[in-house]
């Protein structure tokens, strides 16, 4: 018997059900329920808890706090349009550069290109990447990639000036730094969700585009990208909304500036960089009005979110008929 | 071979057969060769970041790591020496609380999603907004802590941090563990209903012990994932100079890694800056070690 997987099954069942394993039952289903229900009550409570701190700011300064550019303690004058700015510019930035990475890292792992070992070795690689946390990337952020490419960026500065994205000079943090790293951040992000994109088209069809005589890459770009696109978009959404929220490293390198400049080397600021920078210090009218920008924050972060899930799953649907 | 005119045939049709003998180095061949190399540079400049952070790591953060570092109080402005002690043990503190809270909850919700009613509305909303939650900024849980909790209780505490951590780690163990409970195979369910057991009965004696590898997986990333968080922690927990002092000691601000990076990186002095990258080596290997078992215990499923 002690082999048997179902030992300890079929030792303690026998004959049926007593009027206690019922309501064992009963009492099971109504817990995990009660669980599953948390996570709904979590999210309402999230919502309202700061609705309910936002709503002073939001009566006070309505919808011009999110078009309205200052950001002043001592006059009262709160205005996020250069963090909403930050906020997306970092993001798309981070997005052009990561985007192209994780999908690049993703045709390299799943269209056979690599011996199976070599091919373990840059996945490892990449859930690595993922599970450094923020401030670490923020702390090298400042004492590796800061000065590595300053001189280039001050370069570009001297010599293309009078092109909007180099028109000022990097002197410390600012939007190039702050997106690298962002890139970096996200890269996983959208290589993980980009593998199960391109593992989820058959391989018939890339058979059948071999058969037709296409190379390797005619096949990849001309069969293989179209037909995981869906997929694809959904990876590239989701990046985009971790980036959207990303924290602690931007605080640390985007030099919390409140200011909007296409630049790439002027200091910015981001929505959650704002509120790690401001919060712990802010008086009570100031706490409402970041309040107010948390809720902005959500509001972003939520949309985009809720797209890309929705596109995953339309991309799911596509393969597997659910 | 037979006359003039099947040669001339032989010799058209073969200049109008593609050709199948192609070079490497022309053409579409050249072309699949270039984007190759191409993927190949991208590839290897994805993974330089990861080679650069462990390199200074270990460079920058290695020479400070000693018994007295890993158990001192940080030092104040101008000091030498100090360590990381309390933040270490603040970590830990706030990442035990967190999992007490979210580990049971997520687990007995991942339970209702794959086992008890999978397709019931509650299981549907439920599953999408752990799914939202996962790429929820994790500063709005420290903003949504602070106004839940910080607010109430008046200061700054352990108690917060690790809700706010709790609040992270809840979707990523609901999710992780659903699809765990969800590999186990039906036939050993419908086994053990066929021998009259009751839901409750299958659940506890049949598919947690079968998945709870997978589980404990996903557990031990999300504890990871947690270890390294700080927005949340910025204003739920604080940061404090010294060792959480007892229970009551869980009511006030409390230091922790991720704090003390962010806070000693900005600061002028070399001291500060050499614990930050200390403590960042600390944190990166707590992570590692999580990670690790997650890996080793991943794979004992299979």
């Amino acid at each position: 018997m002690a082999s048997n997987p179902f030992a300890h099954v079929v030792t303690k069942v026998c004959g049926p059900p007593s009027a206690a394993d019922y309501g064992a039952d009963k009492l099971l289903r109504g817990i995990v329920w009660g669980a599953a229900a948390v996570i709904l009550l979590l999210v309402a409570y999230i919502i309202f808890e700061l609705g309910r701190q936002a709503l002073p700011a939001i009566i006070e300064f309505g919808p011009e706090f999110l078009y309205s550019t200052t950001w002043d303690v001592q006059d009262q004058q709160f205005g996020i349009l250069p963090e909403i700015w930050g906020t997306l510019y970092s993001s798309l930035l981070a997005l052009l550069i990561g985007g192209v990475l994780g999908v690049a890292i993703a045709i390299f792992l799943t269209q056979d290109f690599l011996d199976h070992r070599v091919s373990n070795v840059f996945r490892t690689i990449v859930e690595m990447l993922a599970a450094i946390p923020s401030v670490v990337y923020g702390l090298w952020g400042i004492y590796v990639l800061i000065p590595l490419i300053r001189p280039a960026a001050n370069w570009l500065h001297d010599t293309l000036g009078w092109f909007p994205l180099f028109g000022t000079s990097l002197s410390g943090p600012g939007m190039a730094p702050a997106a690298l790293v962002l890139a970096v951040m996200i890269l996983p992000t959208v290589a993980a969700i980009s593998v199960d994109a391109f593992k989820r088209v058959p391989y018939k069809v890339k058979e059948a585009a071999y058969g037709m005589g296409t190379t390797r890459w005619e096949a990849i770009l001309k069969v293989m990208l179209p037909t995981a696109s869906s997929g694809i978009l959904a990876a590239l959404v989701l990046g985009f909304g971790r980036a959207l929220g990303e924290t602690m490293a931007l605080a640390m390198l985007i030099g919390n500036s409140n200011q909007i400049s296409l630049s790439l080397f002027a200091p910015a600021n981001t929505l959650a960089s704002l509120l790690a920078s401001s919060f712990p210090e802010a008086g009570p009218l100031e706490v409402q009005a970041l309040m107010y920008a948390a809720l902005a924050l959500l509001g972003i972060t939520l949309i985009v979110n809720v797209l890309g899930l929705w596109i995953m799953k339309a991309a799911t649907r596509k393969f597997e008929g659910r | 071979m037979t006359g003039n005119i099947s040669g001339a045939v032989l010799e058209q049709d073969l200049q109008r057969m593609p050709q199948l003998k192609g070079s490497l180095l022309e053409g579409r061949g050249l072309k699949s060769r270039i984007f190759t190399g191409i993927t190949w540079v991208l590839a290897i400049l994805a993974s330089l970041p990861l080679f650069s952070v462990i390199f200074m790591l270990i460079a920058k953060g290695g020479a400070r790591i000693n018994w007295e570092t890993l158990t001192s109080l940080p030092p104040a402005a101008f000091e030498f020496g100090g360590g990381i002690g309390p933040a270490i043990v603040g970590t830990a503190v706030m990442v035990l609380i967190a999992s007490a809270i979210s580990i049971p909850i997520g687990i007995l919700a991942a339970i209702y999603l794959a086992e008890i009613d999978p397709y019931s509305r509650l299981a549907q909303t439920a599953r999408f907004l752990a799914k939202v939650l996962t790429g929820f900024p994790s500063i709005l849980a420290g903003v949504f802590v602070y106004a839940a909790m910080v607010v109430a209780m008046k200061t700054y505490s352990a108690w917060a941090g690790g809700v706010a951590l709790a609040v992270l780690m809840l979707p990523t163990i609901i999710l992780t563990a659903e699809e765990a409970l969800k590999q186990v195979p039906q036939k050993m369910k419908d086994a053990a209903y066929g021998m009259g057991c009751t839901r409750a009965q299958v659940i506890s004696k049949v598919t947690l012990p079968t998945g709870i590898p997978g589980v404990v997986t996903g557990v031990l990333l999300a504890v990871a994932g947690a270890a390294g968080e700080s927005a949340p922690l910025l204003f739920t927990a604080l940061f404090s100079t010294y060792f959480i002092n007892g229970f009551e000691g869980l009511s006030e601000p409390t230091s922790s890694l991720s704090i003390l990076i962010y806070n000693f990186s900005g600061m002028p002095y070399d001291n500060q800056i050499e614990l930050a990258w200390t403590a960042s080596l600390v944190l990166v290997l707590i992570i590692l070690v999580f990670n690790i078992l997650a890996r080793v215990l991943g794979r004992q499923k299979h």
